[in-house]
């Protein structure tokens, strides 16, 4: 699955678009493979706060739980409610419709010190020949 | 999130389907000091392996598992002698052909780990144990082993053992042997020719809920895989699809067996596990016995019970169980989705009090209290059915 170019990404896999002083945050196509079949997701309410690289909520899969971190602080305005009955969309649609929240940002400026498309598909290269060493 | 697969592969052990498994794309993980496919994303991922083995057919590596074989001495008998005062089932019940779940208990009567006790001959007992326990098993079995006239054999790195599960799985495995498999009764083995390997060890025998078969071959890896590869080629038709370690663990728990670490413990004893069934007090001296009658004496202080969600939210290994006061009455030892039954379940120890079907607990997941409640278990049970159609 293709990273898209206006996207930033963390470490930690996951995303953020920015648009204004407005992002969507989600997990990246990495991690919902690594992760397998999300069966369970757990967002903040709008109006929460949220610190950059500091976990947000939860994405469960079967056999793991996982802590989201956030690529940037800011106040939640939208949390994406469509994933409490259908977490499994983060399997099939990551950078897309299984979104996890919208932000309005502290700092927009902040978010150009993460990785860009390029920077992260040759970081999870990097991990993966090391999966395979 | 973080990573969860593994990333340096030097120190742990690998079976000889290692390189088979890193070929078709598996997840490894870490499994007990083993590098083990956990899930195949070229299967669809873990729900859909544990539903290919409860509606069809799956084909599992278990060669991590460990396998010691104690044979009498110059005279016969001690084998068997020894294999009863280690084991706490009743070996000599055994006829030859067939297996029992047991387990080695340490002198308080706790867990130093299950087994298969396979007879194969009357002087001659295979035990299948974890691939965790391995050699704190095979030390523990010497050790007590000591006064019986045996010799006792760690066979554990001569097998490949894969398990083929499912309601197909007599179909498959039959066109690899020429045994009659139907034959064959639960928990019962023979030895036979399979995929051209004379004198092939096939046992009905499993850790997913379902009729299946686990077979032990040569473990050189050319050997391995070719006996792989024809599994695959035999079961196509059926659908099969390579299972990794976690639709075993989703499949062990729907049928509520125990895993060692989780269930079963040296913390913990037989009457607690609920593992009486496989308990014979009656057969005389084993080691364990005594603590295990003043254990009974004395009453039980927590017992397993099987709980479901009722708030969402996944109970898992380790969380908190709660009383509706809010105080902490338990633990839970393993906890997952079920996939086959669209749940969220879990086993937890709790005191007896609290383990009638229908009590309510609360699991405490991130710091909140989410309800559960008591279920009969085990939470699957497969039908019991007239032998279906074979396809020959």
């Amino acid at each position: 699955m293709a990273y898209p170019k206006t996207y930033r990404y963390t470490k930690d896999h996951e995303w953020i678009d920015v648009k204004g002083d407005v992002a969507t945050i989600g997990i990246t196509d990495h991690a919902q493979h690594e992760l397998g079949d999300v069966v369970f997701v757990e967002l903040p309410k709008p109006g929460a706060k949220i610190e950059a690289g500091k976990s947000f909520g939860t994405v469960e899969s079967v056999k793991a739980v996982s802590e989201i971190y956030a690529p940037a602080s800011g106040e939640v305005t939208e949390a994406n409610g469509d994933l409490h009955n259908t977490p499994e969309k983060i399997n099939s649609d990551p950078h897309g419709a299984a979104w996890l929240i919208k932000v309005r940002l502290a700092n927009a400026a902040a978010v150009s010190s993460l990785m860009d498309a390029a920077a992260y598909e040759a970081y999870i290269a990097e991990k993966g020949k090391e999966t395979s060493a | 999130m973080e990573p969860t697969t593994t990333s340096h592969t030097s120190a742990l052990r690998k079976t000889a389907l290692n390189a088979l498994h890193r070929s078709l794309g598996a997840k490894m993980v870490n499994f007990g000091g083993w590098d083990m496919p956990v899930e195949y994303p070229s299967s669809g991922g873990l729900i859909a392996e544990h539903k290919a083995v409860r509606g069809s057919v799956g084909a599992f590596d278990v060669s991590h598992m460990g396998d010691i074989r104690i044979r009498s001495g110059a005279k016969p008998g001690g084998a068997l002698a020894a294999v009863q005062h280690i084991s706490m089932n009743d070996a000599s019940k055994l006829a030859i052909g067939q297996a029992h779940y047991s387990a080695m208990l340490y002198p308080e009567g706790t867990f130093v780990d299950d087994v298969i006790v396979h007879r194969l001959g009357e002087d001659d007992f295979l035990l299948v144990i974890n691939a965790g326990t391995r050699e704190k098993d095979i030390n523990w079995v010497r050790e007590n082993t000591k006064g019986f006239d045996c010799v006792v054999e760690e066979l554990s790195d001569a097998y490949t053992q894969l398990a083929i599960q499912g309601p197909r799985a007599i179909d498959v495995v039959q066109r690899l042997t020429d045994v009659d498999l139907s034959g064959i009764k639960n928990y019962w083995f023979t030895h036979g020719t399979v995929c051209g390997l004379k004198n092939t060890l096939v046992a009905r025998t499993g850790y997913t809920g379902e009729d299946g078969f686990e077979i032990y071959v040569p473990s050189d890896v050319a050997t391995s895989e070719k006996v792989w590869k024809q599994a695959m080629e035999a079961g196509r038709e059926f659908g099969i699809v390579p299972c990794g370690l976690g639709c075993r663990n989703t499949l062990r728990l729907e049928s509520k067996m125990a895993l060692y670490g989780h269930e079963i413990s040296d913390k913990i004893n037989v009457w607690e596990a609920g593992l009486e069934r496989y308990c014979k007090m009656e057969k005389g001296e084993f080691v364990g016995r005594g603590a295990l009658e003043k254990a009974k004496a004395a009453g039980l202080t927590r017992t397993l019970v099987g709980i479901e969600m009722v708030d969402r939210g996944i109970a898992r290994d380790e969380y908190c169980c709660c009383n509706e006061a809010g105080e902490k009455i338990g633990v839970v030892t393993s906890g997952s989705p079920s996939p086959t039954l669209g749940k969220n379940i879990a086993l937890a120890y709790v005191p007896p009090a609290y383990s009638t079907v229908g009590t309510a607990l609360y699991v405490e997941i991130r710091a909140q209290k989410c309800k559960a409640q008591v279920v009969p278990t085990p939470f699957y049970k497969r039908a019991k059915k007239a032998a279906a159609p074979r396809v020959s």
